[in-house]
């Protein structure tokens, strides 16, 4: 039999060691984010296991996609040229509202809105992490996205980047437990902030008062504040307003307009130069 | 004597299984693979895989799940001492004794993130984090009869 240890300190002196070492790294990146510089450098190391991971998904994505029938084929293009049809209706619409609010805001001299540049990112995993929910895109530094980048998809606000690996990134979605988004009613601009609830598909709404002016079906939409998410996108729709005059608080529960359980193309909003935060810079 | 990078290999493996994506009904049942490969190679060759591989691996697995760095490594590295405390006992165990200490190992592995996650960010009590447990006793032996094979036919040391 041979022993266990032929050569360096003691399992005990070992355990300690590597114990107090954890215990740092968890104080220092858990609760300080000390490491989040780092981070980057980290994640693309570890990037091959990644896309070892993601293989057999995108093979059988391939092969679905080599027999896909061509009667399928056909009505799924019949489906997006009705869709298509519609949109360049409204946007049509669109083109001339946009330089109408030019010109109104040119008179009230405000500053005129830009269109955001955007790229299309494909998702790669979701991660299997009970405790957070987060999903890993194929953008990374490399195509310019940066840490804390808006992600919508066709329906609305999905998340923020947090993790920025040099050909993937990493998006936490809107219902993490550690994520916060501020908001305003779309109906009658009221600011709230929704956080999430650690559920895929609830939002809570915290410090509402109960006076507040706040019903089934209202929307939600960015407020812009906070300067990471771009005024006026969709959020949330409020599904729930519990006033329970023996708590300070009204409960109010949202479910996210993006659809998180399925999302596969998502959009990255860039940033938008304006003069006026050019300025502040 | 360089067929050591087996060992390595299989880790990796593991540490794929681990991040492989799933249809989110199924995803709460996925087994603790990592944790699997690292206990049976801790029992059967101690002087190879130990608390230093163990804390690596976590690190990595810290990395590839976006946790916060040092949660699984903390985990792990507590899991893989008590196996390796005993680890003479545990060879000498029938493969049901192996399947409800491993069990045990498993839950406080399991216990040890949710304690740390709940500390870090006030995550709630969920029944769904703890389905791994059953999934991963119930996969110890097949993954013990498997990774044995490969050790006796390559006669690892």
């Amino acid at each position: 039999m041979k022993p266990i240890f032929n050569r360096g300190p003691s399992l005990e002196s070992r355990l300690l060691i590597v114990v107090v070492l954890s215990l740092t790294l968890l104080v220092s990146d858990g609760l300080y984010g000390l490491f989040t510089p780092v981070r980057s450098i980290l994640t693309t190391l570890v990037s091959p296991i990644q896309y070892i991971a993601s293989l057999p998904a995108s093979l059988l994505n391939a092969s679905t996609n080599r027999i896909i029938s061509q009667e399928e084929l056909i009505t799924e293009n019949e489906l997006l040229i009705q869709q298509m049809m519609a949109l360049q209706a409204d946007n049509q619409r669109y083109q001339s509202l946009l330089a109408e609010n030019e010109q109104l805001r040119k008179l009230l001299d405000a500053p005129v809105k830009n269109a955001l540049p955007k790229t299309v990112a494909e998702l790669m995993a979701v991660d299997n992490n009970p405790y957070s929910l987060q999903v890993l895109i194929n953008k990374g530094s490399l195509s310019g996205v940066y840490n804390s980048q808006p992600v919508i998809d066709d329906q609305g606000i999905v998340g923020q980047i947090v993790d920025v690996a040099q050909t993937t990134s990493r998006v936490l979605l809107v219902s993490d437990l550690s994520h916060a988004i501020p908001v305003r009613i779309l109906r009658n601009h009221l600011r709230l902030i929704a956080n999430g609830s650690g559920e895929l598909n609830a939002l809570n709404l915290r410090h509402v008062a109960h006076s507040a002016d706040i019903a089934e079906g209202d929307i939600l939409v960015t407020s812009g504040l906070g300067n990471i998410f771009p005024e006026g996108y969709p959020v949330a729709i409020i599904t729930s307003v519990v006033r329970d005059e023996s708590q300070p608080f009204s409960a109010v529960k949202a479910t996210p307009l993006a659809r998180l359980d399925r999302l596969r193309y998502l959009l990255l909003l860039g940033r938008e130069n304006t003069p006026l935060e050019t300025s502040n810079e | 004597m360089n067929k050591r990078y087996v060992i390595y290999m299989t880790i990796l493996i593991a540490l794929v299984l681990e991040v492989l994506p799933m249809p989110l009904n199924v995803v709460v049942y996925r087994p603790d693979w990592l944790l699997l490969v690292l206990v049976y190679w801790n029992i059967a060759l101690p002087q190879r895989v130990n608390i230093g591989i163990a804390f690596i691996c976590g690190i990595i697995l810290d990395i590839l799940l976006g946790n916060s760095l040092g949660l699984n490594s903390l985990a792990l590295v507590i899991a893989v001492y008590i196996s390796s405390l005993h680890y003479q006992r545990l060879r000498n165990y029938s493969i049901w004794q192996q399947m409800g200490i491993l069990g045990l190992l498993c839950a406080l592995y399991n216990l040890i993130i949710f304690w740390l996650q709940h500390w870090l960010t006030d995550v709630l009590f969920q029944f769904t984090y703890f389905w791994p447990i059953i999934t991963t006793v119930f996969l110890w032996p097949w993954l013990f009869w498997l990774l044995r094979k490969i050790r006796r036919q390559l006669d690892l040391k």
